[in-house]
């Protein structure tokens, strides 16, 4: 039977944790982009864009990532478009930080007082413009500590991927468990580093509320 | 139509052709007919809730109608109309609660619109800017905060926000009533001045012996209706309806 040292162990989840961090990132800012497109829509003055991003946002809400994933991964090919983990996992997470992230920032916008809506429309300013040159630049600052908090659930949301038999850090820890018969080792180093990714981030959310609430 | 001003031949600036506006179930404008001329100074006046308000944010289309017609300058608004813009460009408007964008200095307020809708370049831009702040006695104040500036001063830049987008008519929606007292002056002699200029304005004000000094035309408003217009001296010193008497006993008594 093969021994492994500890160091074999953790190397090989740093190794996968790589993964977890690549998959976080990419989710973290695609699902940005499409959700502040989402956001767009979800406060634009066009009824049907408004419903559809509404219908959009209460969907991936209301259901468990898992199934999100299982969509992705398995419907997908049903309709003749094959998929590899990687982007099925990539896909799923994406568009759940996007239904997130839209919902968070719509209370930054909503946020925003009416009067400015109403200033910089009585100065003929169209919805884009406003968005862009008064409502968003205002919005941002109260968004950012709301959003690099979410990052948080972005991290640990990448675990479900190992479902779908993506290797990151969960997965990994999977594989190395059968190796190795050390769940509770294993499993707590797997604990551990998700806990050193995610609680910087954490942290620097409350000190950039700190920050702005000061600055105000 | 105005008693005032009866000269057919002048096409009024702003006409308003009975216009309707409900709040769910409540009706607050009840089909009003109003026209003011190009360098009028007109104040509207009322109890709170006569409509006089949503009549002014009608102007704009910052309220909009169920019934009638806005004409201002040319440009024709009805209820089913979606783009304001060319209307807008028209209409100045100023708030009660001054509504500068925070995260802009004075002078970027003022520049704002100037480069995203009238498209003026970057030095056309900064000198209108320069010289609407002048105006309101403010051309120091090119790079500050509206944090940093007090509430006359912040409204004074409202003011040369809208002014710098040369617009045929101002609206001014009870422009001094979040002011401090002391700080009612410089905003009422800003707009003053701008009478004075020719300046086309419509005030809802609650000002009464500016709108007495000031004003061409005073409008009485009760009940979503114009119950009285006229020139400031006559309607304060003989109102002919029972509202007017009373409401101007009202203002007088405080």
């Amino acid at each position: 039977m093969l021994n492994f040292t500890l160091w074999d162990i953790l190397s090989n989840l740093l190794l996968a944790a790589r993964w977890t961090v690549l998959l976080s990132l990419i989710a973290f800012v695609s699902g940005g982009v499409a959700g502040l497109l989402l956001l767009v829509a979800r406060v634009s003055p066009v009824p049907p864009l408004r419903i559809a991003a509404k219908l959009f946002i209460e969907v991936f809400q209301g259901t468990p990532l898992l199934m999100q994933l299982f969509i992705v991964f398995f419907a997908l090919p049903l309709i003749g478009i094959e998929t590899s983990a990687w982007t099925s996992a990539a896909v799923a997470l994406t568009l759940f930080t996007a239904a997130y992230l839209a919902e968070i920032w719509r209370g930054c916008v909503e946020a925003v007082p009416k009067g400015q809506w109403e200033a910089s429309a009585s100065l003929a300013m169209t919805f884009p413009e406003q968005m862009r040159h008064v409502i968003l630049p205002q919005a941002l600052r109260i968004a950012v500590p709301p959003t690099v908090g979410f990052s948080v659930q972005v991290v640990k949301g990448t675990a479900v991927t190992s479902i779908i038999g993506f290797v990151e850090v969960t997965k990994a820890g999977t594989m190395i468990t059968n190796a190795t018969f050390q769940p509770f080792l294993v499993y707590g180093l797997v604990g551990l580093i998700y806990f050193a990714l995610c609680y910087p981030l954490s942290l620097s959310a409350k000190a950039l509320e700190r920050k702005l609430n000061v600055a105000r | 139509m105005s008693p005032v001003n009866t000269s057919a031949t002048v096409r009024p600036l702003v006409k308003l052709s009975a216009i309707r506006k409900s709040f769910g179930p409540v009706e607050v404008l009840k089909g009003v007919d109003m026209a003011v001329e190009e360098g009028q100074v007109v104040a509207m006046i009322g109890r709170s809730g006569s409509g006089k308000s949503t009549l002014l944010r009608s102007i704009n289309g910052l309220e909009r109608i169920d019934g009638g017609v806005i004409e201002v300058d040319g440009e024709c608004v009805d209820p089913g109309q979606i783009d304001l813009r060319a209307l807008r460009q028209k209409v100045g408007m100023v708030f009660q609660q001054f509504n500068l964008f925070p995260h802009l200095t004075a002078g970027e307020n003022v520049m704002l619109a100037l480069k995203v809708v009238k498209k003026q370049d970057k030095a056309a831009t900064r000198a209108a800017a320069e010289s609407a702040l002048a105006k309101v006695g403010l051309g120091h104040k090119f790079d500050a905060y509206p944090s940093q500036l007090s509430g006359g001063q912040q409204q004074r830049v409202a003011i040369a926000r809208s002014l710098a987008m040369a617009p045929k008519v101002l609206l001014c929606d009870e422009i001094t009533s979040a002011l401090d007292p002391e700080l009612v002056a410089e905003v009422l002699g800003v707009v003053r001045k701008l009478a004075e200029e020719g300046m086309t304005l419509i005030l809802v004000t609650h000002e009464m012996r500016f709108a007495r000094e000031v004003c061409d035309r005073l409008v009485f408003m009760h009940g979503g209706r114009i119950a009285e217009q006229g020139p400031p001296a006559k309607l304060f010193d003989r109102p002919s309806t029972p509202e007017l008497a009373q409401f101007i006993g009202m203002v007088e008594a405080r």
